[in-house]
Formats: C-alpha cells, structure tokens, sequence
C-alpha cells in the first residue's frame, strides 16, 4: 500500500483524526502506549488467533492457508489511512506479479494504492466490501480481508517480514 | 508564509503518538478532550456527523480579521470588492470578493457593516499576506487623495460553533436573546462573562452556527467554557472541508482563485445591482459584460457513486472528451455518495446534465446536481 496519502489541505494547520477506538482492547493500548510489550503482544495475540501473517514494507499482509493466500493492509496502513469509504479491487483471474499494484482503498482525505505480496493468480475478492468498505478498518486481519490468491512462487514468502520483524520495521517508521 | 497566525486553541499530543503520524513524516494534530484528557481520536465522519446533529467548534484563528474605520471605510472596501455594501442594514454582513485588474478572484471574505464605526471584514488564512498587503496599498491611495479612513489588523482569536444545537449552547452565556441574531448578522457581546466578544450569526458548514471573535487570552477559557457543554465536541479542519463541500461553499485555492472570474465561479449574486451599473470594483470592465454574454466554463455541482472523486480529476462527457475538471472533491457521509464542484463547459452546465469522471483510469458516471447537496440549515428568524 502506497503510504504516500493524497492529503488535501485546508491550511497549513491540517488536523485529520484516526479511527474511533471502540475496542476495549485499543483503549488498552491508548492507555498503556509506555508498554510497548503490552502493545506487541496485543498484535502478536491477535495474529495467532488468525493464522501466521507475513508482511509486507507496504503494509499489506499475507496468509498461508493451504495453497491460497488471504491477502489484507495490517492495522498501521488501515489507523493511518482513516475511514475506507471504496475499495477497489481486481477481477477474479487477474494475474499478478509481487509488488505489482493490483487496487486502491480511498479514505475521506486519502488515496491508497495495493500491492501484491505474492506472484499468483486472484482467486476470489471480498464482496462484503462493496456495501461495508469500512470492515477494513473494523476487522483488517479477519472479516476486512481484500482478495485471495494462489501463490505461484513459495520462495517469495521467505523474502517477506513476519509479525516480529514487521513490529521493528513500523517503529522504525516513528523515528 | 511570513507573520502567519498561529491556531491559539492548545495542541497537545496523544499517546498514541507514534500512531498519529503517517509514514510521510505527516504530522497529525490529535485533538485531546480538554475534559479528562483523554485521547478521544475521532474519524472525520463521526465529527461530520457530531456537527450535523450536535455542534463542533473549529478553531479558525489563522483567518485575518480587519477593522476598516473612518468616514469613507464604505467607499474604501467598496473599491476592492464587488458587494454593494452602502445598502447593508447595521450589523449585517455579507459574502463579498476581492477581484483584480483581470476578473479574477483575489479571495472570497464577510464583510459586516457595524454601527461601532467600523467595517468588519474576515478573510482567508491563506491570503492573510496578499489582502493585507492590498488593503494597506489602497489606503495609501486613499489616504493620499484625502479620504478619512484607517485600518487596523486584528489580533483577537476565532472560533466557530457549528450546528443545530449552537443557539441551546450558546444562550447560556449570552445576555442577548440569539433569536433575534439572524444569519448573517453581527454583536458585541460578552460570552460566558468573557468581554470583548463579537458574535456574528455566519459559518461554514450550512449549519446554523456563529464565528465568534474572542481576545486571544481568553479563546482557551471561551472554548473550555463551552466543551463543558455535553453537546459540543471539538473539530478539525478536514472535517470542516467535507462540511462547507456538502454545503456547496467553495475554498479559494481550490474553486475560486486570480483565474476564475465571479460569473465563471457561478457567484454572480455577490456583484451588487448597482455596482454592475456603475462598474466601480477592480475588474468590472471583464466582469459585467460577462454576466449577460456568459462565459466559455462554469463552475457545477457534481454527484457520484463509486471511488471518492478529487481534485484535478478530469470530467468527461458521455463520449469520453475532457469538458473539465475537478476542484474540490469528497466522500459525503450525509448523502453516501460522492459529492464534488468543478468546471465543465458551459454546454455541460445544467443540472440533470450526464457526464462522465476520470478515476484512475476509468470513466466513472456521474450527474451535475444543484448545490447545497445537503440542504443548508440558516437561521433566518422567527
């Protein structure tokens, strides 16, 4: 996902605002922002739960089930992008190359390009995210899922970052 | 930007700080509840909607205020916009614009004719150096030809309270009753016992709301004041973009500038009957011929479906040839579709009109539609 927003301003004091934390589990994390062990295993958890998830520099990530892969942006793109309000995505049967640009998620303010984490061929797409675009922000490791694929070279997996490594990589980001 | 003016409302940084910037290095202000302090981070949609149906504040301070005294402050502000200002009652403003030599727009502003000796005029943060700049170069003109006027550049703090619930909100601290303070009409009043208060019945949402000038010792205390009221939340400037969009108000930068000229900009209704007549503001001699020979594009109203529409997207007719172009552009959590204004051709200008918008590559239908999309809400008395 291209992390380069398209933000339009108003004035040089430009204030965008991140999503509603409604989940007590976010405000667990808002509360406690000194404990980043806290804040790992918060992720590391959630992860678990869903399957091991390999990321991407461009925040999107895949998961191994099988022979597909369910591909999805990680909690960092979908806080920093703001409310999904379109998700566009490609035709079942598309072929794609890693990091190949295969769709785009727009926000209120902003414009987010995809990025294939595999080489594949897309299997099925997320319909729900027609009418419910906002799942991406809501459930982005389960229910916000984008497309799945199969994955034509498993080598590329060992090239991409798993929870660890990607925890490193965004707070690499903050600096 | 040199001398700009800072936002006076504090600023302070959530702890979710690391969260709050983008991977551009973009930094985001987080808006703290000044309440309890705690991080309420909220969507652009959720504060939309909060204005819609509550009320917002918006801390619009960068804006320059200007006080315009003296025998001929009527006839010096007259000469840099097109607005018929002599004709306003006391205390009633009105949106104006400043034009140049060529037609075009210099920047849109509200200017008041108060009965305290002055004019009072509000204009852009964006332009706060080139209209001040050009204020100050016809006062030496004015000045030198022995007219009697003087201006004086304000340096009191702006806050807008926004929304249906504004005038429940804001009696409480007001001595005056606020139903007899119509849109687009003007006080001096002491607000929650803060004196040196103007309170002017205008904004920028289509919302019933108020702009009130506050010293900018007290905005801090005056903000406070009315958070403390359950029905009104903090906003920010993206969400005060989507508001005016849905309200079909335009942004000088984006849909109105130095090369769109007011009848090209469909803001014909500024020009003042007898200003047309006497052609005596900057750029009238390309201006009032345009109003009857009409011009080559006009600025629309626009609706969508689909991917959100933006600015510099291209707008197409039904057989695919650029008729124009975006200028301002933006999901509509009120109307679930897009909503957007630019300029097409003049052929193209009706509402009902179907064309076409470049997204990516594709051709993507949408209606020229009338404006306000959602309907405005001011109030005009009882």
């Amino acid at each position: 996902m291209a992390m380069c927003a398209v933000l339009r301003c108003v004035s040089a004091n430009f204030s965008a605002a991140l999503p509603l934390l409604t989940r007590p589990a976010h405000f667990w994390t808002c509360q406690n922002s000194r404990r980043p062990n806290m804040l790992r295993t918060l992720y590391t958890t959630s992860s678990r739960l869903s399957g091991a998830l390999k990321f991407t520099d461009k925040h999107e990530w895949v998961r191994v089930e099988g022979t597909v892969g369910t591909v999805g942006i990680s909690n960092f793109a979908q806080e920093a992008l703001g409310d999904v309000v379109y998700c566009g995505l490609p035709e079942v049967g598309t072929k794609l190359e890693q990091m190949e640009e295969f769709g785009a998620l727009e926000s209120v303010k902003a414009a987010s390009e995809l990025y294939s984490p595999l080489t594949g061929e897309v299997t099925e797409i997320n319909t729900n995210l027609a009418d419910n675009p906002g799942l991406v922000n809501k459930a982005c490791y389960e229910d916000g899922w984008l497309i799945k694929m199969t994955i034509e070279k498993p080598a590329e997996l060992d090239e991409l970052m798993d929870e660890a490594a990607y925890e490193k990589f965004i707070k690499s980001l903050d600096s | 930007m040199t001398n700009h003016r800072t936002g006076k409302l504090p600023q302070r940084w959530c702890s979710r700080k690391p969260r709050c910037m983008t991977s551009t290095g973009l930094r985001v202000v987080r808006w703290w509840s000044l309440q309890d302090g705690v991080c309420l981070c909220s969507t652009m949609t959720v504060t939309l909607t909060h204005t819609r149906q509550h009320c917002s504040i918006f801390d619009v301070s960068r804006m320059l205020q200007t006080k315009v005294y003296g025998r001929d402050r009527v006839k010096f502000i007259e000469s840099l916009i097109v607005g018929d200002i002599a004709e306003l009652k006391d205390n009633q403003g009105t949106l104006s614009l400043f034009t140049n030599t060529k037609g075009g727009i210099m920047d849109d502003l509200i200017v008041t004719k108060t009965d305290q000796g002055y004019v009072y005029v509000v204009s852009n943060a964006g332009c706060a150096d080139k209209d001040s700049a050009h204020m100050q170069a016809r006062l030496q003109e004015f000045k030198a030809a022995g007219h009697d006027v003087d201006l004086e550049f304000m340096e009191e703090s702006l806050i807008a309270l926004q929304g249906p619930s504004m005038a429940q909100v804001l009696q409480k601290g007001v001595g005056d009753d606020l139903r007899k303070l119509t849109f687009m009409t003007s006080v001096l009043t002491p607000v929650f016992g803060i004196q040196g208060c103007r309170v002017t019945r205008c904004g920028y949402t289509g919302e019933d709301g108020v702009e009130i000038s506050v010293p900018s010792g007290d905005v801090v205390s005056l903000t406070e004041k009315l958070l403390a009221d359950s029905e009104v939340k903090l906003a920010g400037l993206g969400a005060r973009d989507s508001l005016r969009l849905e309200a079909g108000l335009c942004l000088y930068g984006n849909d109105i500038d130095e090369t769109t000229t007011p009848v090209e900009a469909s803001l014909v209704w500024t020009i003042g009957k007898r200003r047309r007549q006497a052609q005596d503001f900057p750029g009238a001699d390309i201006i009032v011929p345009q109003i009857k020979a009409k011009t080559q594009r006009k600025r629309v109203g626009l609706i969508s479906t689909g991917p959100p529409v933006r600015q510099h997207t291209p707008i197409l007719s039904s057989d695919g040839r650029v008729i124009g172009e975006v200028t301002s552009g933006c999901p509509s959590p009120c109307l679930k579709q897009n909503v957007a204004m630019g300029y097409v051709e003049a052929g193209f200008s009706k509402v009902g009109t179907s064309i076409q918008v470049e997204v990516r590559k594709k051709a993507v239908p949408a209606v020229v539609s009338k404006m306000p999309f959602v309907p405005t809400k001011y109030y005009m008395g009882q």
